[in-house]
């Protein structure tokens, strides 16, 4: 890696100070570092200053009560994994954090990192690559090896959004809080998330000046049921060839209202509104299932090597529906 | 007549018994390569192309140079030269920190002359395809063909006849210790290198002929080691980099590679796609094999493979190539050719038996000509349950369902001469075992530990055993082949028994018997005649004075045996809606000869099993065609198996006779065949493509759906 010079954080309005001097990738934040070390390895980053937010005060942490869940940024994956309350009554939240990568990550890696990770994509991750992401050219998945690639909202970066934690909180309807040089804001957790057609260099709304500082989840409504499935090659560590972050209202077999969230297919996690119209105000059984499988995968566009991807997110979603009837 | 004895005699050789570095190893104690740090080391980069095929026009070292902490650098490939992989070398750095290293190899300038290149086997053979080897036409090799027997009439009496093309993609060695050394000169004509290698002695030889030094002059050390799989027979461009670096600067040079060199330059084991037909008459006999197939070694040749393998067929005709490829060189890899082969040959054997309605265990003992096989095919059977199979092929009920398989190798091991060891029994009664082998992991070392108590009476631990060093000039060979256990084991026993002798005579005056009457056991050398006369092992070895007992021993080709085979079955369960494979179980069932050690050698084909797991379900070389580079050069997106992937193991050591066999090889062979076929049983469709990954499971039910 390049060298840097290393700044612990004291404030947040320290922090947004610092990255404010500059664009992207000149200054940037660290906390577990799980995925930025890599990319400083790799030189895929080269910033000139990491600014280190784990001595920032009151940022992490779980406050789960009537009002819901606020989860502080800083926040490790395992601490989320394990909350009683989480694994209780957003359980979606707590099998999804399970699922990310080795006990060594989760005890370091960040929910704040964890939503601001960067792709996976091997064309990416490789230094000497030009590719679209990095301001060149072509997105080179597309003619190339596609395997991992997306098959949804992918034109033109077929990068997938690797987290977990997203899908699973998008599911959950959480908002996300964000701290920039004009003070705090809190939008959707959906809407923080963009497709590479409005930025293909991004994969969310962040302003170089912006940080995350906080997810908030609703309180979760009664008679809910909430899964995360997350098809991979390998038990551990693997990130996902597609998930599916299931949250349904039920009463009885019948689904009131469901929200489904895939993950890694498509460059920012899915939210498969045809899946949640096909199983709202049904009674699930295999043919509604089904049929929410199949239209949660309408729009697909698979590319050369992961027509697979549209066969195992159908049939993910069929699952999650009928695991939430039985 | 030299024997290994019954096995109600030995009171060790056969038994169970940890290995003497099992403790150090898991407590950090044991100092591999990559632990050697040396007084005033420096730390060595080189500098890989990342472009596959390419003239180089002008290298440029100054700005390197002119780093602070910077102490030498050097070309390795000469301007106008070419380079033809990714990866390949390109200049070398020595740095007091490896920091400072990484940073002096990127400023290193470059002036590359890009050519077109190469990296698939389908791009290569493809018409216009770029010429890549100047000494090929074409990027293919001439074909070598071998015929048998009557194909036509072979043909012709087939009842059955089945056509398919398999394949199996680059496999990696994944070593977990990287290639690597610590070279240090004591002076302009003595050179010692730390080296993970599996060959000390061919190490030697390799470093004294680059230096033009007498070889008595390079010593090499390989104390412990992790990982060769026939990728580490001598030192590379790395090892005499990091010499001829250490020899500029005056200083120890540790140059490791990295793992994506590792993946890239370190050696693989080659493609292979093969198109067969054959057929087989109605009473079950394979009568007729026509293959022809390639595979890729790199921009080398040696992209051989097995086939047709273990069963007989009459009539035949084979006809393989090469497919060269601006990709780095293909190394032996554990048991070279052979598992690839053998998955090909297993699910064809498979898809032949189901088209006759034979139970393919029984097809296959029919064509099989190797009775040890035929009573492991029994063994095998009843240890995995054979009987639970699908009678019928995707039978099983839900979405999760269940298969079984069968898969089958043979080996050589027989090892050979060439080895030198002395044992030596001090006066304190201390004992050394000292040979110029080395222990790539696979347990040799106590392996001479037991056979040296054995023979003296003793303890594993009261032996010292000192392999892994050329100092004591006992040459040994590489660790290949599976021929270490064979090549040692006899020269141990004889040196053993050789300084016995020597101690016998010495103490037998003083015993007042005769040296044929002595016997040693429990550290006590007693009289048979007469029990009442007996000496401590102390005791007796005190009477030698100053002086010590010193033999050498003589390979003994009675005490060794070449050829096994081996035999393994496979349960795997397939989520069919998410194309995930897990394997239950496999009982893997090998011949071995005799066990020296019964527990590292269970060790060993547990390792085979896991390493012929890791071919079958996940390992898989990417190589891009549009950048020339390979995409996986790492441990995240090239996959091996890990806790979740390794299932129950059921080694089973099936001693055929008490000769020394080498195993490190056979058990990774039927693995990949064994689990092909479960996956059919489970299934009812036939991946014919290695890795059996989702994708390959959810595109193979989708083509049956259709």
């Amino acid at each position: 890696m390049e060298k840097f010079s290393y700044v612990n954080a004291t404030s947040l309005e320290q922090v947004t100070a610092l990255l404010s001097d500059s664009g992207w990738g000149e200054v940037m934040l660290i906390a577990g570092g799980t995925d930025l070390l890599a990319e400083l390895k790799e030189y895929v980053e080269t910033p000139k200053t990491l600014v280190n937010l784990k001595t920032l005060p009151g940022m992490d942490g779980i406050e789960a009560d009537a009002s819901g869940l606020k989860i502080g940024a800083l926040t490790t994956v395992a601490d989320i994994a394990k909350h009683p309350t989480i694994q209780h009554h957003y359980t979606v939240l707590a099998q999804a954090a399970v699922s990310v990568a080795t006990p060594q990550i989760r005890n370091v890696g960040t929910l704040g990192g964890n939503l601001c990770q960067r792709p996976r994509c091997w064309y990416y991750r490789d230094e000497t690559t030009d590719c679209l992401k990095k301001g060149g050219d072509i997105c080179y998945a597309v003619d190339g090896l596609s395997k991992y690639h997306a098959i949804l909202g992918g034109d033109p970066v077929y990068i997938v959004h690797p987290s977990d934690l997203a899908p699973a909180l998008i599911a959950l309807g959480a908002s996300v809080t964000i701290v920039g040089p004009e003070g705090e804001k809190t939008m959707s957790l959906e809407e923080f998330f963009t497709l590479p057609a409005a930025n293909p260099y991004r994969e969310n709304v962040l302003q170089p000046n912006e940080i995350v500082v906080s997810v908030q989840v609703p309180p979760a409504k009664p008679n809910t049921k909430s899964f995360y499935l997350k098809a991979r090659e390998k038990g551990a560590p693997d990130f996902a060839l597609a998930s599916v972050a299931g949250v349904f209202e039920m009463d009885g077999k019948t689904c009131k209202s469901a929200s489904v969230v895939l993950g890694g297919v498509a460059p920012a996690p899915w939210r498969s509104k045809e899946a949640e119209a096909a199983l709202a105000g049904k009674i699930i059984d295999d043919t509604v299932s089904k049929q929410a499988g199949a239209d949660a995968v309408k729009d697909a566009q698979p590319l050369n090597d992961n027509t697979y991807k549209v066969t195992l997110t159908q049939n993910l979603v069929s699952r999650a529906a009928m695991m939430a009837a039985s | 007549m030299a024997s290994w004895g019954e096995a109600s005699e030995s009171r060790l050789i056969g038994k169970r018994i940890p290995r003497l570095s099992g403790k150090d190893k898991v407590t950090g104690k044991a100092k591999y390569t990559f632990d050697i740090n040396r007084p005033g080391m420096l730390y060595g980069r080189i500098l890989r192309s990342e472009i596959a095929h390419a003239n180089v026009v002008a290298i440029d070292l100054s700005e390197a140079e002119a780093l602070p902490g910077v102490k030498a650098v050097i070309p390795i490939i000469e301007v106008g030269k070419k380079i033809r992989y990714q990866g390949q070398e390109i200049a070398a750095v020595a740095a007091e920190t490896d920091d400072i290293a990484k940073d002096a190899i990127r400023l290193i300038r470059v002036d590359l002359e890009e050519l077109p290149h190469v990296v698939t086997e389908a791009d290569a053979m493809a018409e216009g395809a770029p010429q890549i080897r100047d000494d090929w036409e074409g990027n293919q090799s001439n074909p070598n063909v071998r015929e048998e027997g009557d194909l036509a009439g072979g043909f012709a009496q087939a009842a059955v006849e089945v056509e398919a093309t398999y394949h199996a993609p680059v496999q990696t060695h994944v070593c977990l210790e990287t290639h690597g050394h610590v070279a240090e000169w004591e002076d302009d004509q003595n050179l010692t290198v730390w080296a993970s290698t599996q060959a000390v002695f061919g190490t030697r030889r390799d470093l004294a002929g680059s230096f033009n030094l007498p070889a008595n002059q390079v010593r090499v050390i390989t104390e412990h080691m992790g990982g060769g799989f026939g990728s580490k027979f001598g030192p590379g461009v790395e090892g005499r980099t990091a010499a001829e670096l250490a020899r500029m600067t005056g200083r120890a040079v540790k140059l490791m590679l990295t793992r994506k060199a590792e993946h890239l330059v370190a050696g693989n084991r080659p493609s292979m796609i093969q198109h067969v037909r054959a057929g087989a008459t109605s009473d079950g006999r394979l009568i007729a094999y026509d293959m022809k197939g390639y595979g890729t070694g790199g921009i080398s040749s040696g992209a051989g493979f097995q086939a047709p393998y273990v069963y007989h067929v009459p009539n035949l005709r084979t006809e393989k190539m090469n497919v060269a490829v601006n990709v780095g060189n293909q190394r032996a890899m554990r048991a070279p050719g052979h598992p690839q082969g053998a998955f090909a040959m297993d699910s064809l054997m498979d898809e032949l038996a189901e088209k006759l309605g034979m139970n393919p265990l029984e097809f296959r003992r029919i064509n099989d000509p190797n009775e040890t096989r035929q009573a492991q095919y029994t063994l095998g059977a009843q240890e995995i349950g054979w009987h639970r199979r699908n009678s019928v092929p995707g039978s099983g009920t839900g979405v999760k369902k269940r298969g079984m398989g069968v898969g089958s190798g043979l080996w050589g091991g027989g090892g050979g001469p060439g080895t030198q060891a002395r044992v030596t029994i001090n006066s304190d009664g201390s004992v050394e075992a000292v040979t110029g082998t080395q222990d790539l992991g696979t347990g040799v070392r106590t392996a001479i530990a037991i056979i040296a108590a054995e023979e003296l009476g003793l303890n594993p631990t009261d032996i010292s055993v000192k392999i892994g060093d050329s100092e004591p000039g006992l040459p040994s060979g590489g660790s290949g082949g599976s021929q270490t256990m064979a090549s040692v084991a006899p020269i141990i026993k004889t040196a053993a028994a050789a300084a016995k002798q020597k101690l016998f005579e010495h103490i037998a005056p003083q015993l007042e018997a005769p040296v044929e009457d002595l016997r040693v056991g429990n550290h006590t050398i007693y009289v048979v005649s007469d029990r009442t006369k007996t000496i401590k092992w102390g005791q007796a070895t005190g009477l030698l004075g100053m002086e010590s007992i010193t033999e050498s021993g003589q390979w003994d080709e009675e005490l060794r045996q070449g050829g096994v085979a081996g035999t393994q079955f496979a349960e795997v369960e397939i989520d069919t809606e998410t194309g995930e494979l897990r394997v239950i179980k496999i009982v893997a069932v090998q011949d071995c000869g005799l066990a020296i050690n019964r527990l590292t050698t269970e060790s060993q084909i547990n390792g085979g099993v896991i390493m012929g797991l890791g071919q079958a379900i996940l390992e898989e070389r990417f190589m891009d065609a549009q950048t020339g580079r390979m995409l996986n050069a790492n441990l995240e997106d090239y996959k091996v198996p890990g806790t979740f992937e390794i299932p129950e193991i059921k080694s089973i050591v099936f001693d055929t006779h008490r000769k020394v066999t080498g195993v490190g090889e056979p058990p990774c062979i039927p693995t990949p065949g064994a689990i092909a076929n479960a996956v059919y049983n489970a299934i009812g469709v036939r991946v014919r493509e290695l890795p059996i990954t989702p994708d390959r499971i959810l595109n193979a039910l989708a083509e049956k759906k259709a």
